[in-house]
Order: C-alpha cells, then structure tokens, then sequence
C-alpha cells in the first residue's frame, strides 16, 4: 500500500509545479494571444489579479494543511499486517475540538469577504469621469456593435478604445445590451465578464494600460456559432483612436470603378440587413459594413478579412460558420466578383 | 438486555431466498409489477448507471472533438446537443435516480423497516422517472416536429430564456426538455416524500433521530432539499411550457418578460441541486470511513448539525451562478458571504471524517480507496469553491474551464467516486457476491489518474481564458496542448468505467459468496441475509445505539453505555 500512495503524492506534487509553472510565466506585460487572466493589464483585470493571488495562498494554504494531515492519517493509521485483531480505541467525539475547527474557519471566512466585498465595491461602483470614452456593445447572434454614441459612428466586431494610463486615466465605460439571446462580454485580461441581458442593461469599464490586440469572446452560451463570436479589443494611442475614429464617422468609400458590385449589393437582399452610409443600404440586422475593410477580421473573428475569404463567405457562410445566421444568396461568380470588390472598397 | 432481539445469524431464517422460477417473460413481469423497495433501488441504480454509460459517450465524443484546434469530428450542431443531453442526464438521469437507488435499498434495510413508508408511490416515482428519461431521448427522433428529422435539445441544462422561446428555438427539442423535467418532477417529488415518510415513521424500535445511521439522516436532509428545490424547476418548466404554446410572456424579453427571472427560478433550483447529489456521497463517505477505520464515526450530532446546516444554507446562495448578470454591489456582496458560510459546516464534516480515520486501523479496499480519494478531491472542489465565491474573481472564472473543473471535482470527484465506493460495499449485500478486489483496485487507480489528468489540467485552461460551451477554438489561442491532455484523461477513465462494468456483471455469477456481514460492519442492514429476503427481517429488530452490530460483537463494550 504505501508505494502506491507514495505514487499519489507524486501526482499532487505535479500539479503544484504545473501550477507554479503556468502562473509564473503569465505576468508579461501587454496583450498575448493567450487571454489569460494571469496576464491582466487593466485596472479591473489587476484588481482582480491581486485579490486572486490573494485568495490562492488562502486556499493553498488550507489546502496543503489538510491534505497533509489526510496523509499523514492514510500513512500512519493504515492497517498493517502484523496488527492484532482488536478493534482500536472507540472515540466518539469532542466538543472542544468541534469548537476550534468551527471557529478557524469562521475567522478566514470573515477575512476573504471583507477583502471581497470591498472589490466588489470598488470595481462595481467606480464613479465615471467625465472624460470616458462610452461605447454601446450589443450582442447578437453571433456577432457584436459597438456603437458609439457620441461620435455618431457604429462599429462591429473590432472594438477600439483609447490608451489608458494610471495618471491621466481615460477609462471606456461600457453600456451592454442584447438584440436577441444572452451574451457575455470577456476580455479576460481587460476585465471579468458581464452579461449581455435582453430587457436589461448592464455596464462595465476597462482602462487599459498597454497598447496592442486582446482577445476574448463571448462567454454565455448564445446558441450554434457561439464558439465564434470571437472579441477583438484594439487598444490604440490617443492618435491613432483619432485617426480611427474620424474615419469611422465617414461615410462609405463611393468609387466608380466598383459601380456594378454596389449595384449587386443595392439589389440583392445584402441591404436588408447591412448597412452602408450613404447608400440605400440600411439594414440593421447584420453587422455595419460601412468600414469593412478597416478589420482584420470578418464574421466576427472567425478568419481574417482577406479578399478570397471574403468571397467565400459571401458564397457561403457555412464554409466558414455553420449555422452563422448569414444566408448563401446564391449568386452568379461574377456578381460575387463584382460585390466583392465593392466590398474591398469600403476602407 | 433482555430485550436483544436482534436478528443476527441464527435468529433469521437462512434458506437461501426462493429462486426465481418461470420465464424470462414472467421474471420481467415481476420486475415491472414489483413494489419492493430493494428491487426498485436496484432499477433505480441500473437506470442511473445505464445513462452514467450514456452521457459518458456523449462525453467521449465532446472530447474527441476538442482534443484538437479546429476540429470537425462533431458539428456545433450536434456539438451542442451532446453537452446540452450530457448535462441534463448526468443531474437528472443520473444524479437523482442514484439518490433513490441508494436511498431506496439502504434506508429501510438501516432502519430496521419492512419496506418504504408507501410502496406504491414508490413504484409510481421510478415509472415517472424512467418515463421522463425516455421522453427526454426520444427528442432524438421526435424533436425536429413535423419535419421528421430528429433533433436533441441544445439549449445547455441551463436552457437560459430568451434561448427557448420558439424564436430562437424552434422544432420541438425545447419542448422534450421542459416535459421530461416535470415528468422526471413529479418521480422526484414522489420519492422526496417517500424517503421522507419513511424515515420519520418507519424506524424500528430504540431507533432515535439520534441513533439513526448518518447515511439515514443525510438521505432524509436530501429528500427534504428536493422537496422544496424540485417544485420552483417544475413551476419554471411549466411557465416556459405556457411561453411557447400559450402566448405567456414570463421569459419573452420582446414582449417585456424577463430573462433574469429564469436565471433565479433556475438556480433556486440549481444551487441546492448540487448538494441534492453531493449528500448521498456524504452518506456513503460517513458509513464506509468508519467501517474500513473500525472506529464510529467522529462527532456524530456535529455532523448532523452540519448536514441540516449545509442544506439550509444552500437554500440561500444561488446567485452566486449570477454574479456576471449585473446584480447590484449589494446584492453581490450578500451571496459572497452566504456562499463563504456554507464553507465552515462544510469544513467541519471534512474534519470529522479525518478525525474518524485517525486513531483507527485504516483497511484499504476498494471502497475505502474511492473514499479517501473522495476527502481529498472534495477539500480540492471546496477550496476552488471559495475562489469561485470572490466575485470579482469569479467574473473572470465564471463560465470558464475552470468553473467546468470545479464541479465535476464535486461531481465526479466526490460523487461519482463515492457512489463507486458504495456500490463496491453494498453490492454484495444486493447480490450476495462480492466483486473482484483486484479488478475494483485497477478501477480505482485508472479512474483515480484519469480523473487528475483530466480536471487538474482543466482548472488551468480556465485560467487561460477558455469559455465553456464551445465545439472549437484556433490553435493560436494556445489552448490545444492542455485539451489533448484533458482528453486523454477523459479516455483513461472510460477505460477504467468499463473495467467496473465488467467486474461488476462477472461479480453476478463467479463473485466470492459475501455472507451477511462481509466488511464486519454496524448498521442493522448487514444483520440479514445477503440479498435480504422480501422484507428483510424476520423480527422487528430492536437497537440500543447508533451501531446495533457493534453492540452485539462487542458486549463487553457496548455503545450506549456512551450515548
């Protein structure tokens, strides 16, 4: 017997180095491809981190201590073979040490809610100021807007907020609402996750702290493509957010060498339920293609927005998103050719 | 003493019970008609481990699709119907039928009692049960509607509103689901009441609230918890079922309906549903640890006060499953200390169980392996139960990997492991026969590494940002390593389930012979034969303290001369 637990203790072991392992080398700055909440690098996020560590060494603690104290039982109270056969000592309780073991645990859980509940606080109830950045995410199947109310723009997909910084903070505040079904916004190294509620507005904030792309996606399940409602949160300097965000408020690109395909588009059921400002196209259904080729990336992050993927979804969108709530139009090769590269002009 | 009258050994008639003569036709027949609580446990227990077998293929499959980037074994269609049926299975089909399984053989044997309180109810709450789980499976032919392809719900055993309403799920999958949980219902209201009944009138005499055997108690705490659990599930189902036949507007967020009273509805249900299936293996841990330690059981009225503590408190935290649904800081606030709290009763059963092993001469077959191995995987789910509480972390880990690990530590680690263990210490007093230890050691020590390979390795992938629910994710989200191992792990406990399965049919017809009393145990159920005759004592057994057995092996040292 005592090999095979020694064996037990090994695998113990493992996980604590794994653990070790994977946290340490989680607290690089800026955005990895890996969202984890290790690598926090928002206000919210890092809060959050500290509190974790916190927690963990709680926890850790406790945990090390009993299963110790497990092991040690399994080890030195094991039956041996060499025993006699009498029953061992009857003990049938003790209210002192049921008194100790109540109390211990009474006195961490009042440390960790306290600890608790005042970052619930202090997260939740943040005082906006006056030069945040807000921002109108709405979840749909299976695709976001974000829209920007005080620009006057609507975006999709790819969020862009402002460079934060602890002195100047320019935070963005959230509003999160839902044309359909429950979403989840998650951005793990931004912030924790909020809900996406139909007939019940949430809000959240994130003041990121480091330029670059996070990643995230929706996190409450939202029916068949919600594994590809992928988020991408570009964090941009203070120029390049103005850059973006002046050319976001322009009308779409109107190029006369792509009149035939804006007519497909005008045409064809695409406008019920895109939209294109300063064309006929005012659909609300689907994402604002206004700017189409201002992302990285098409149906939500689910492949990069190249003109050979582009064409295929337009062909079908099943190839990429089964399920997706786009429809295959059934279009000739030439008109997916000729609303393809009006597509590719709307910069 | 004089009023000893316990059967043991010689005061029971011991011919062995009456073969089953007749045809296979007519052995059916007695199964269906039957109203005796031990073969109604065991029909409740095939049914469970029948759909165990299901829903772990329906697994096997979740996992052969995510062991890999990018994967197109399973569609997200059929992707999403297999974990929405895993779910709903594993809770329904499994977890609360094992429930009435164990309670239905145990508690009446333990009890020194005929049969349950009332029969036929009894039979009538398995025949619902198994009814409801057939309609639930027959949404894989019937669920498309008129279109005659079959379609299997997959809306997750959440079912979140506005996801049901007809709009976004159309066909009839949605509707299998709704009536297979109010059929399954009313079997678990039924049983919830029997159980209860039971206990409070059926013990024999000299058998106090006091002395009745702790897996007695925590069976009762249970049915009284589905009792009032239950009924807000079924009020919810049947409002959903009024949204989309009857125009009701209670989860249609179009018409002002609210999605957020599902969520309360659903895991005012759902909190204390998880405690619903952790308490039978509380009730095995708190039988085998003290059997295989040969001592009684440490601080028997704390573990009372904890048990009824536990179910009382669970009654108070659901929304801690709604901490990212924009609850008010307040509000928030309160179900971290509520859900904190249950942590201390918690706390102290893990402590007395310790407390029992220590000092004792701690014998390791195969149940008590699965029951050593429940204590440490339940401290692990407890502790990352009290992370899951700190709400601002908990908006990162919710809907993570790491709330998936989290409760199938709960689930499997100290549920599944102590029904295991409870079938490897009671079967041979349902058949006679004991199982094959070696063949239950290689069980326990598969089951045991691909359980840690599996679920440890989840925790961290939660860690890494990966949301549960999903049939696919890009290889650049650095995700694939930690998902093979999880599938792998996955792999090696199937292998070990099947190693199980078979000891457990070969155990039926070359098992050793087990006698009455095959782990020298306590409670009244070892004093009869093995499998105990139609109802189960010859005399009313009559007790003096919490282990009769002990008393009448040892009596030169009773127990009630300390109670």
């Amino acid at each position: 017997m005592f090999p095979e637990w020694l064996r037990a203790g090994r695998v113990t072991g493992l996980a604590f180095t794994l653990a070790v392992f994977l946290s340490s080398h989680a607290l690089a700055e800026g955005p990895q491809s890996t969202p984890s909440i290790f690598a926090p690098a928002s206000t919210p996020a890092i809060d959050t981190y500290h509190l974790s560590l916190f927690v963990l060494q709680i926890t850790g603690a406790i945990f090390v201590t009993v299963a110790g104290i497990l092991l040690y039982v399994i080890i030195r109270f094991r039956a041996r073979d060499d025993d006699d056969d009498r029953e061992p000592a009857q003990v049938y309780g003790s209210n002192q040490v049921e008194l100790a073991w109540t109390v211990i645990p009474v006195l961490i859980v009042v440390v960790l809610f306290l600890t608790t509940a005042r970052l619930i606080f202090a997260i939740q109830d943040a005082p906006k100021p006056s030069a945040a950045l807000e921002v109108t995410a709405v979840g749909h199947q299976f695709w976001w807007e974000f829209r920007y109310p005080r620009q006057g723009f609507v975006a999709a997909n790819e969020l862009h907020v402002p460079l934060s910084n602890t002195s100047h903070p320019s935070p963005t505040y959230l509003d999160l609402l839902s044309a359909d079904v429950n979403h989840s916004f998650w951005v793990p190294q931004l912030a924790g996750k909020i809900d996406l509620i139909p007939n019940h507005p949430n809000d959240m904030w994130i003041d990121p702290l480091y330029p670059g792309l996070y990643v995230g996606q929706c996190a409450q399940f939202c029916g068949v493509q919600h594994a590809k409602m992928l988020l991408r949160v570009y964090v941009d300097t203070p120029e390049q957010f103005a850059a973006w965000a002046s050319n976001q408020a322009k009308p779409g690109v109107q190029d006369p060498a792509v009149a035939a395909g804006r007519r497909v588009f005008e045409t064809e059921a695409c406008m019920n339920c895109h939209t294109v400002i300063g064309t006929a196209a005012t659909g609300r259904f689907g994402p604002d293609l206004t700017h189409l080729m201002s992302r990285d990336t098409l149906a939500s992050g689910a492949m990069l927005n190249t003109k050979e993927n582009l064409r295929q979804w337009i062909k079908n969108p099943d190839s990429f998103k089964p399920g997706s709530l786009m429809p295959a139009m059934q279009l000739s090769n030439d008109q997916l050719d000729q609303v393809t590269a009006y597509l590719a002009t709307l910069r | 003493m004089a009023d000893r009258t316990l059967p043991i050994d010689g005061s029971l008639d011991l011919t062995p019970p009456r073969e089953q003569e007749g045809t296979l036709l007519e052995t059916l027949h007695s199964w269906v008609i039957t109203v005796d609580h031990k073969k109604l446990g065991l029909m409740y227990m095939m049914l469970a481990i029948f759909f165990l077998l299901v829903a772990g293929a329906e697994v096997i499959c979740i996992r052969i699709q995510l062991a890999w980037p990018d994967n197109h074994f399973l569609s997200p269609q059929v992707f999403n119907r297999l974990f929405t049926m895993h779910g709903t299975t594993m809770v329904f089909l499994v977890g609360i039928p094992l429930v009435f399984g164990f309670a239905n053989y145990i508690v009446p044997l333990q009890l020194g009692a005929r049969d349950m309180a009332f029969p036929r109810l009894n039979a009538f709450s398995f025949w619902m049960t198994a009814f409801g789980a057939l309609l639930l499976y027959y949404s894989f032919i019937g669920g498309g509607g008129l279109y005659g392809l079959g379609n299997a719900p997959d809306v997750t055993w959440w079912a979140y509103a506005p996801l049901t309403a007809r709009a976004f799920s159309p066909g009839h999958a949605t509707d299998y689901w709704a009536l297979a949980l109010i059929v399954t219902g009313f079997g678990t209201l039924g049983g919830a009441i029997n159980v209860i009944a039971t206990v409070i009138s059926m013990r024999c005499r000299g058998m106090t609230l006091m002395r009745m055997p702790l897996f007695a108690w925590l069976m009762l705490v249970d049915s009284g918890l589905l009792l009032v659990t239950i009924t807000p599930l079924t009020a919810a189902q049947i409002m959903l079922v009024i949204d989309r036949y009857l125009g009701g507007r209670f989860f249609d967020t179009q018409a002002g309906g609210s999605a957020v009273l599902w969520f309360h509805f659903f895991w005012i249900f759902g909190h204390p549903e998880v405690y619903v299936l952790v308490f039978p293996a509380f009730a095995i841990a708190s039988e085998v640890i003290p059997v295989f330690s040969r001592k009684a059981i440490f601080g028997y009225p704390a573990m009372v006060a904890a048990s009824v503590g536990i179910a009382f408190v669970s009654l108070g935290v659901w929304a801690h499953h709604m901490f990212t649904v924009g609850m008010t800081s307040a509000s928030n606030t309160f179900f971290v200390l509520s859900t904190m709290l249950v942590g201390i009763p918690t706390g102290i059963k893990i402590f007395n169980w310790l407390a029992t092993m220590w000092g004792g001469k701690i014998r390791f077959a195969t149940p008590m392996l699965f029951c050593t191995a429940f204590l440490f995987q339940f401290l692990a789910a407890g502790l990352t139960g009290i992370m899951l509480s700190v709400a601002p972390w908990n908006w990162q880990l919710h809907n993570s990997y790491f709330v998936i690990a989290h409760f199938h530590y709960v689930l499997v680690g100290a549920i599944v492991f102590n029904v295991f263990a409870g079938i490897y210490y009671w079967l041979p007093k349902a058949t006679g026969r004991m199982m094959n230890e070696k063949l239950g050691k290689w069980h326990f020590w598969l089951f045991f590494i691909g359980f840690h390979i599996t679920f440890d390795t989840m925790h961290f992938v939660g860690f890494q940002g990966m949301p549960r629910w999903i049939y696919t994710y890009s290889a650049d989200r650095g995700w694939n390593h930690l998902n093979l191992v999880i599938s792998v792990g996955g792999m090696i406990q199937a292998v070990a389930v099947l190693i199980f399965a078979y000891n457990l049919i070969t155990s039926l017809f070359r098992g050793k012979i087990a006698g009455n009393d095959p782990w020298d145990a306590w409670t009244l159920e070892w004093s009869t034969s093995s499998p105990p005759p139609a109802y189960n004592f010859a005399t009313d057994p009559v007790v003096q303290s919490r282990r009769p057995l002990w008393d009448l092996k040892h009596p030169e040292d009773p127990d009630w001369r300390y109670e």
